[in-house]
């Protein structure tokens, strides 16, 4: 990323032969400086700060410590098996939530797409989680759903038992006995709203043609899914994923609540929120960030490959 | 067709279960405490107005003040970057317009915690800690690439014609902005707002590092809201209600925008 703003602003220096067109290239370029620059200044220049801090031994602590210790946090920080626990869950609660709730968030999308009683009704109860803010979400479910004393989980649970005449019945303390699953059922929650949303704009742009044209060839249901409506949802599906993986790979609120980054749920923001607000280690938690970015450099490359079909397919 | 009432049936099933949350926040919040702790829940029970009054006891009011200052301040600021911006990037394109829209986008695959340190560091020299000024700027630069790609979205789609006549008839960049493109991209421009206001408004982990006692918004009044002793589920639900209303609200009110604003304008 670094790469693309280099060759952006190699672009914008690059001195013009006449003068005329000089001024006009500039006149094109005016309106979008402000918003260039303010980015610029917002994001890479904290960028670069993170990366002197990272070679820096500096607990806030401890003043007059703070000195240059090249790659020794780094070393730190790769040696640091709570880093790599949170890297590997920060794997896993992406993975699982974007695709679980792509997955949801598809058959939710198909059932919409037929016509019902209630439909309007019944889309906008399905938005209505996305629509809660996502630390008071994690909170009502932490205390209001999960809580093993008097949430609704349980409460449920001991409905289904006098149901069947068990006075007993099973009442599971969710969050410390299951905190993974806790945290992602939590998220697929809040995220497949948002998933089903983007998914159905996309069974609604297909065009009727080519679904009727099967029909009439004896096409089944199944079948005119996996091979028309499919490879027409591919795009969309693509589009859900990247977009929902650059939000929930930051997530922070839910892990933050829910566990307090304990019982092996810290992901990386935690963690190295932690590291800094916590433990006051400015040195390892930069070098913990400067990792943090050269991995999302990585995933982002490939994301943006797939953006990059996105404007391609608008400019042919 | 005869079996199209089962899909019917199932997407209520799905549809109730989804909202049951919330659902359950609500009237836990319109409970009395002892009721809203109960196993198996008390779902007929009394409703009382007490958690509300309990929240709204607590002081809540400078947080949510807070909150909607940076969230409307911060959206203005990203509209009045990027709508200029988009319209360098789409109508009359600068060269190599792609490269500046994926360091636009690329910035969103920064995670914004590698920049949680410098920008407390700075913004402590800068002695804007506990100030919601900070806020207004950092909400600002997560926004505006969301912003930029919405907005070119929109401007592409206008007529070309119509452009090219007012520039021949030497309208300048401002006006043209004021008399043709602003209202013409009025809906896309409120998408982008409504966008902007919801991440505005939940951002959490800045605004717990950034701020204290002062300049504290909503989501961080929240974390601090429980307190140890006693049942707080009641009023902890009202608060949690109280807090996501304007989303709610807003994001009901404008559900196709909301498509279109977290597809970053790729769906319409």
């Amino acid at each position: 990323m670094t790469a693309v703003s280099q060759q952006a602003s190699g672009a914008l220096a690059r001195p013009s032969a006449a003068r005329v067109t000089a001024r006009k290239k500039w006149s094109l370029r005016a309106p979008l400086l402000p918003a260039l620059i303010f980015m610029v200044v917002m994001t890479q220049l904290p960028f670069v700060a993170t990366l002197v801090i990272s070679t820096l031994s500096w607990n806030s602590l401890q003043p007059g410590t703070r000195e240059f210790v090249f790659l020794e946090n780094y070393k730190t920080m790769f040696t640091d098996s709570a880093l790599r626990e949170a890297l590997f869950n920060t794997m896993i609660f992406t993975a699982a939530v974007v695709l679980i709730s792509v997955f949801l968030g598809l058959i939710i999308a198909l059932l919409l797409d037929r016509k019902f009683l209630g439909r309007g009704l019944v889309r906008t109860m399905m938005i209505a989680p996305f629509l809660v803010v996502p630390i008071a979400a994690a909170l009502v479910w932490k205390h209001a759903l999960l809580n093993p004393g008097y949430g609704l989980l349980n409460g449920v649970l001991t409905w289904i038992g006098k149901l069947f005449g068990d006075s007993t019945p099973i009442q599971p303390d969710w969050i410390s006995e299951m905190p993974k699953v806790a945290v992602i059922a939590s998220l697929v929650w809040q995220w497949t709203p948002f998933m089903m949303l983007i998914l159905l704009a996309g069974l609604q742009s297909q065009p009727s043609e080519p679904l009727e044209a099967a029909k009439v060839d004896g096409a089944s249901d199944w079948q005119s899914f996996r091979y028309v409506t499919l490879p027409h949802m591919r795009t969309y599906i693509e589009l859900a994923i990247l977009l929902g993986s650059i939000y929930i790979v930051q997530n922070f609120d839910a892990v933050f609540t829910l566990t307090s980054g304990g019982l092996g749920t810290a992901n990386l923001p935690y963690a190295v929120y932690n590291t800094f607000f916590a433990g006051h280690e400015y040195g390892q938690a930069s070098a913990a960030g400067v990792l943090v970015v050269i991995g999302s450099i990585v995933i982002g490359t490939f994301a943006l490959r797939v953006v990059s079909t996105l404007l391609r397919e608008e400019t042919r | 067709m005869r079996r199209t009432w089962i899909w019917g049936v199932a997407a209520w099933a799905i549809g109730l279960l989804f909202v049951a949350p919330v659902l359950w926040m609500v009237l836990t919040s319109l409970h009395s405490e002892s009721d809203a702790a109960t196993n198996p829940p008390s779902v007929g029970a009394e409703l009382t107005m007490a958690g509300y009054r309990e929240f709204f006891d607590s002081n809540p009011w400078p947080a949510l003040i807070n909150s909607a200052t940076a969230a409307l301040v911060s959206t203005l600021l990203v509209l009045a970057l990027a709508t200029p911006a988009a319209y360098a990037l789409s109508i009359r394109p600068v060269e190599k317009w792609t490269d500046v829209m994926f360091f636009f986008l690329s910035t969103k695959f920064l995670p914004a915690v590698a920049a949680l340190l410098p920008v407390y560091l700075i913004a402590k020299n800068l002695q804007l800690l506990d100030n919601v000024m900070a806020l207004v700027l950092i909400y600002a630069a997560m926004n505006l690439p969301i912003a930029v790609w919405m907005m070119r979205s929109f401007l592409v789609e206008l007529p070309r014609e119509m452009l090219e006549a007012a520039e021949l008839d030497g309208a300048r960049l401002f006006t043209l902005m004021r008399r043709i493109i602003l209202p013409l991209t009025a809906p896309g421009l409120a998408a982008t707002a409504l966008i902007c206001f919801i991440f505005s408004w939940n951002e959490l982990m800045f605004a717990r590092v950034l701020t204290s006692t002062v300049a504290g918004t909503s989501p961080v009044f929240l974390t601090g809201f429980i307190t140890s002793e006693g049942l707080f589920l009641a009023k902890l639900c009202a608060a949690a209600m109280v807090v996501s209303l304007p989303v709610l609200i807003a994001g009901f009110a404008a559900q196709d925008k909301l498509v279109q604003g977290l597809s970053l304008g790729a769906v319409k």
